[in-house]
């Protein structure tokens, strides 16, 4: 179902007038509110007035995490803190989390989006939908519960852990929806087959996102569960989930451009990509008010598509992603960077030991390895020094990253050397 | 009074400890004693070897973790109850025994190697109660048939 047909399915002219016109409104109240961004105009020699419309968006600055991790926690907020009800945070490159804000009407936006992603994959009031996703500081839980009680629907909360609870109250309550990670939702269709519940579910619809996943594993998902999945993107420092969703095609997700302008760039030079060619993804805000952002790098790797969809909407759509420009990985719904690693070792007080992080998926959930090789300063006879040891490493990271990391001790130089850049972490799993 | 253990860490993988007693091989060091832990990821080789300093120097060029550690041998006679009554002693001197293994056994009395919370206050603690220690040569050397 169309949540919103106005916005939706709009011509792409009205789309180009819609957004031109937010445009202009967001660089005027971001130049005279934000003084990062300010700043960064007057080095360009730009004042708002110089932006017309869309056609003068590449003349708009880049913003990176790192903008943001440098104005940590909330330089970049564009409205005085009286105004901001909801702060959210999510995974930076090293210590220091991304932080997000949002006022009453941002709360509203982000409502009506994930409102729209469930609409599309048929969710409505008579549905019971079990939210799956983290409820805390991730976007994930809070940004699907409120949008499924915008829409009406029954939300049943459940957050992530827990398995047995989930599946007896999908059970129970009879849900027809779920929202979870796919790796996850993989994972309840195992235990489900194991007690010999999969036929006794009435689930009819699955949203899906927070991490990459290849259309061979949505096929996987809806044949073993027999309902169909839908892939949902977002990322906290725009939005949170809903930024864009796929609809019955499964060809590419829509981005509600009414709320952001999308644009394909090549990562190294930053020149704009053609349609259809891969690039970086790049987002600029242009309703949300306590944390504009203009030209935000994803650095998420997909293309673009203008073309009419068969569902009747006009949004332009973005592929499946191809994987990402930096390093950062998704493990169990959860962004890791491979430097938050190395700065929570050296937290250890001595210098970093060598060490290799292994991704893997083992029965659809991912597992996270760290091989550390016993150096001279850190080895011991005694076993329970070196109990202690690993008990220590495997406290940092789980602090650092918020995963579970097995720690295994290895024999020196047994983790490959590489001149430049040392592999430290390698991800077994197929994704892509 | 104060011996010298080569400890060795060893990785559960296929013909590792082989490896290290090659090593030791080609060095002509004799190894005396040894213990071997395991967990389910390692093993940790705890050996008194003829050339402790040598059988280090060999092994870390081997590439494994091996290091020196300051261990003791107390000689305990060959009955019932002797070792017992050594342990008591530490205990009532509020020492805690890490691990310990027989030294090869020379004659009425047994050595038993021993790593000790503190093993200054173990040596004097023993030589009070009249106990009699194995010197660091003497425990390299039992047993080194072969270069005799």
């Amino acid at each position: 179902m169309i949540w919103n047909e106005t916005k939706e399915c709009m011509s792409r002219d009205d789309i180009l007038n819609l957004q031109s016109a937010r445009l202009k409104k967001t660089v005027s109240r971001v130049y005279h509110n934000v003084e990062f961004y300010r700043k960064k105009m007057q080095q360009l020699g730009l004042e708002p007035s110089d932006i017309k419309g869309i056609e003068d968006l590449d003349k708009l600055p880049f913003t990176t995490k790192e903008d943001l991790r440098d104005n940590y926690p909330f330089g970049l907020f564009a409205v005085p803190q009286s105004e901001i009800v909801r702060i959210h945070a999510s995974s930076g490159t090293t210590g220091k989390a991304t932080v997000v804000g949002y006022t009453r009407r941002d709360i509203e936006i982000w409502q009506e989006c994930v409102t729209r992603v469930l609409a599309m994959a048929g969710v409505g009031t008579n549905d019971k939908i079990q939210v799956a996703y983290g409820y805390g500081l991730f976007t994930g839980g809070l940004g699907l519960h409120y949008g499924a009680e915008n829409l009406g629907a029954t939300v049943i909360p459940m957050s992530t852990g827990n398995t047995q609870r989930l599946i007896t109250m999908m059970e129970d309550f009879e849900a027809t929806a779920i929202a979870c990670t796919p790796s996850y939702l993989l994972h309840i269709a195992e235990v489900l087959e194991e007690v010999g519940k999969i036929d006794k579910i009435k689930l009819k619809a699955a949203i899906c996102g927070a991490e990459p996943w290849t259309e061979n594993m949505r096929k996987e998902i809806e044949a073993k569960l027999k309902l169909n999945a839908y892939d949902i993107y977002g990322l906290s420092e725009i939005l949170g989930p809903g930024v864009a969703a796929d609809c019955d095609a499964h060809d590419g997700l829509h981005v509600y451009e009414d709320h952001f302008i999308p644009e394909i760039v090549n990562p190294e030079t930053l020149a704009p990509c053609k349609e259809g060619e891969v690039g970086e993804l790049v987002i600029t805000t242009i309703t949300k008010e306590a944390l504009p952002l203009f030209r935000y790098r994803t650095k998420d790797l997909t293309s673009i598509t203008y073309e009419p969809c068969k569902c009747g909407r006009t949004l332009a759509r973005i592929s499946k992603f191809k994987g990402r420009s930096d390093d950062m990985l998704i493990i169990r719904g959860v962004n890791v960077f491979p430097s938050q690693v190395e700065a929570a070792l050296l937290e250890m007080g001595e210098a970093s030991p060598h060490y290799v992080l292994i991704v893997d998926r083992v029965n659809n959930l991912d597992v996270l390895e760290i091989q550390v090789e016993v150096e001279e300063r850190f080895f011991s006879d005694e076993i329970r020094m070196l109990e202690s040891l690993t008990k220590k490493i495997s406290h940092v990271l789980q602090s650092a990253l918020g995963l579970a990391v097995k720690v295994t001790l290895v024999e020196p130089k047994t983790i490959a050397r590489s001149e430049g850049k040392a592999k430290r972490i390698i991800d077994r799993r197929k994704l892509i | 009074m104060l011996i010298k253990q080569l400890s060795v860490f060893i990785e559960n993988k296929e013909g590792r400890l082989e490896r290290v007693t090659q090593v030791l091989k080609d060095r002509n060091i004799n190894i005396a004693s040894f213990s071997l832990a395991d967990t389910a990821e390692y093993g940790m080789l705890r050996m008194i070897v003829s050339d402790p300093d040598e059988g280090r120097r060999a092994l870390k060029e081997e590439g494994f973790s091996a290091k020196l550690t300051d261990v003791i041998a107390v000689k305990i006679p060959q009955r019932p109850g002797t070792l017992h009554k050594v342990l008591k002693v530490l205990y009532d001197a509020n020492l805690s025994v890490e691990y310990m293994y027989t030294l090869a056994t020379a004659g009425r009395d047994t050595s038993i190697i021993m790593k000790i919370s503190d093993l200054s206050k173990a040596l004097e603690i023993l030589k009070q109660s009249g106990y009699e220690l194995c010197t660091a040569r003497e425990a390299y050397e039992i047993n080194n048939i072969e270069n005799k």
